[in-house]
């Protein structure tokens, strides 16, 4: 089912405050969308909006075509998982995941015998075989979360949201559940809305991430062209660690104000003006002087992980992160060297990143 | 040592407080024997008031459980203006006298009250009549059940409703499906609760009652006028039948606990 979301606004109780900010956002049939952003960016407002759990101010959302103006609408067309689950308590799993089928008027409930079969297909297919006589409150965390999955696909809903689904499991748990829950994604030709804080699950899972801030939509991309074309420093700085440098470009070069960096150069139809570089840690580079009295910045190791040797580089202000990837068993403890390269940074005028157009 | 003090004097404590006073009851009831104190529960009179208080009990936790269930979905599911001071003031019963609220119905309802004299003309008694005896229990017994529910209600938070909305479940699918089931226990409790108290409501009901053996006497009240009339056994084997009563309430009360504890044990 494709979602369309045109002009929703919403604003704070009995304030002015826009809690969602003129959010257009169109979801095609069978995607799978990640709503990104820090706390308080108008996530889980949007997807609760979606859901039809909030009002709105103003704005519409349509379901493949069909305007959606109350929750009873709908009902059975879309999946909600929440953040805590919120399973009923006082009910086995089996009791839980048909929920959605025995509240169905009389004329359209299927059988017991069928609903019965449908809850064991959900079993299967969440590798809950066997637990629908349990109570929630038996389950660990990763089978409660799948527990409620399972009740909001039983009406079989060809949209599904998810409110922050992993943040309460463990890593390993986490990592299982991602993926597992991509291939469900790709099986049933569902069209999933995921909200998450942590971005990597976001770029692991999603083939589309909608970055929000302050009720807005920043960027809306592949996690490709969010990697190498952030509209923003503020989308740069969520994808991952950010090394910052302010400077000036004039005539297609870029000079940082810090002695220790090396300027570098850019494209020349940029204008001139100040400006500043963005840079992942592990993409700094570190260039070689002539003789040992050039050798101005010193690295010291910090870390290694994963193939990555982590240095801390000593500006003559501050103190950044470097890290360089080493194929050696051993990284050497101690580096110098003459100016720190920065080449494949990404500049940012205003908080908005400079185009060559 | 102390500690064993201490033990000690807590057990004596709940002895003396707790056991003593149903435990001299039952004994000053029995004191002629048991056929003695069995043949005076046949006075009809006796009989009247225990079917009153029955009757009373019955009108009285069914009322104040369908709104108590109300209020408590009212106060915790919605913010509204006022809605601090509907919280205060369902615990008014609970502070006031009820000697005080009796009061209150018999000037609202009293031959020289607000409204009594119209709903005499039109044929309709409530002051030192059963209606009145009702209102007065009714009131004192209001807060149990949305005490009880409220707290366990704010816990539960809105997210399994909202999940049921989701499911497609209509309000009172939610209410009898997932909310109050969830609750039953707070439920049951703020029930058995409101069966006690109002079994034993003296002060309000004695204000608006007018004592008249075989109709407007309830156990308590009954157990009173024996009493005075030096009726010792009759008085103390009725007052034992009362106690009884709102005792098996409250054991009942906590069989839950005790029911899930068990079935713990089981598995």
């Amino acid at each position: 089912m494709s979602i369309l979301i045109q002009n929703l606004v919403r604003h704070a109780p009995a304030t002015e405050r826009r809690l969602l900010d003129d959010v257009t956002l169109a979801v095609p049939s069978g995607a799978f969308v990640a709503l990104v952003g820090p706390s308080g960016a108008g996530k889980t407002t949007l997807l609760r909006a979606i859901a039809g759990l909030d009002h709105y101010s103003s704005g519409t959302i349509d379901l493949d075509g069909n305007r959606l103006e109350n929750l009873h609408d709908r009902a059975g067309k879309i999946g909600f998982v929440f953040q805590n689950y919120a399973l009923f308590p006082h009910m086995t799993v089996a009791r839980n995941i048909s929920f959605g089928l025995d509240v169905l008027p009389r004329e359209q409930r299927p059988t017991k015998a069928e609903i019965t079969a449908r809850v064991q297909d959900l079993l299967d297919l969440m590798q809950l075989s066997g637990m629908g006589k349990a109570y929630p409150a038996r389950l660990s965390g990763g089978q409660r979360q799948r527990v409620a999955l399972a009740r909001a696909l039983a009406t079989g809903p060809g949209v599904l949201l998810l409110d922050e689904p992993f943040g309460a499991l463990d890593p390993i748990v986490r990592r299982a559940i991602r993926t597992w829950l991509r291939t469900l994604h790709d099986q049933l030709g569902l069209t999933t809305i995921l909200v998450t804080h942590d971005q990597e699950e976001a770029l692991e899972v999603a083939d589309r991430i909608v970055v929000m801030q302050q009720g807005r939509i920043v960027q809306d991309a592949s996690p490709a062209t969010l990697d190498e074309a952030p509209n923003t420093a503020f989308v740069m700085q969520f994808l991952g660690e950010v090394v910052s440098f302010s400077g000036h470009i004039k005539n297609g070069v870029f000079t940082p104000s810090e002695r220790g960096v090396a300027p570098c150069a850019v494209s020349e139809k940029l204008e001139s003006g100040p400006a500043e570089l963005m840079i992942r840690p592990f993409e700094i580079g570190l260039r070689q002087g002539q003789g040992a009295h050039e050798q101005a910045v010193e690295l010291a190791l910090y870390s290694k992980r994963q193939g990555f040797c982590y240095y801390s580089a000593h500006l003559p202000q501050r103190t950044v992160p470097v890290f360089i990837y080493n194929t050696q068993e051993e990284g050497q403890t101690r580096l110098a060297c003459a100016e720190l390269e920065i080449q494949r940074g990404k500049l940012f005028r205003d908080g908005v990143r400079l185009q060559s157009r | 040592m102390k500690k064993i003090a201490l033990w000690g004097a807590t057990w004596v404590l709940l002895v003396v407080v707790l056991l003593l006073p149903p435990i001299v009851v039952v004994t000053e009831a029995l004191k002629s024997g048991l056929l003695a104190s069995l043949a005076t529960l046949k006075d009809p009179d006796g009989i009247a008031a225990i079917w009153l208080t029955l009757e009373t009990t019955v009108v009285a936790v069914c009322f104040n459980t369908l709104c108590g269930i109300l209020a408590a979905w009212l106060l915790t599911k919605y913010r509204f203006p006022g809605r601090a001071a509907l919280l205060v003031m369902v615990e008014l019963p609970l502070s006031i006298s009820p000697v005080v609220s009796g009061l209150v119905w018999l000037l609202l309802f009293g031959a020289q009250g607000w409204w009594g004299p119209a709903l005499e003309r039109a044929g309709i008694h409530v002051a030192f009549a059963v209606p009145g005896i009702m209102l007065a229990t009714l009131f004192v017994t209001l807060p149990y059940v949305v005490r009880t529910l409220v707290p366990y209600m704010e816990h539960q938070g809105r997210d399994t409703e909202e999940a049921a909305a989701l499911a497609g479940a209509g309000f009172w699918q939610i209410l009898l499906r997932v909310t109050l089931p969830d609750a039953r226990v707070a439920l049951f409790s703020g029930v058995l609760l409101t069966t006690a108290r109002a079994m034993g409501e003296f002060g309000a009901v004695s204000v608006v009652s007018g004592h008249i053996p075989g109709l407007t006497e309830t156990m308590p009240l009954h157990i009173e006028s024996l009493y005075n009339g030096y009726q010792t056994v009759a008085a103390f084997t009725m007052a034992a039948l009362l106690a009884c009563m709102a005792m098996a309430a409250v054991f009942l009360r906590s069989a839950p606990a005790a029911w899930a504890r068990y079935r713990e044990v089981q598995e």
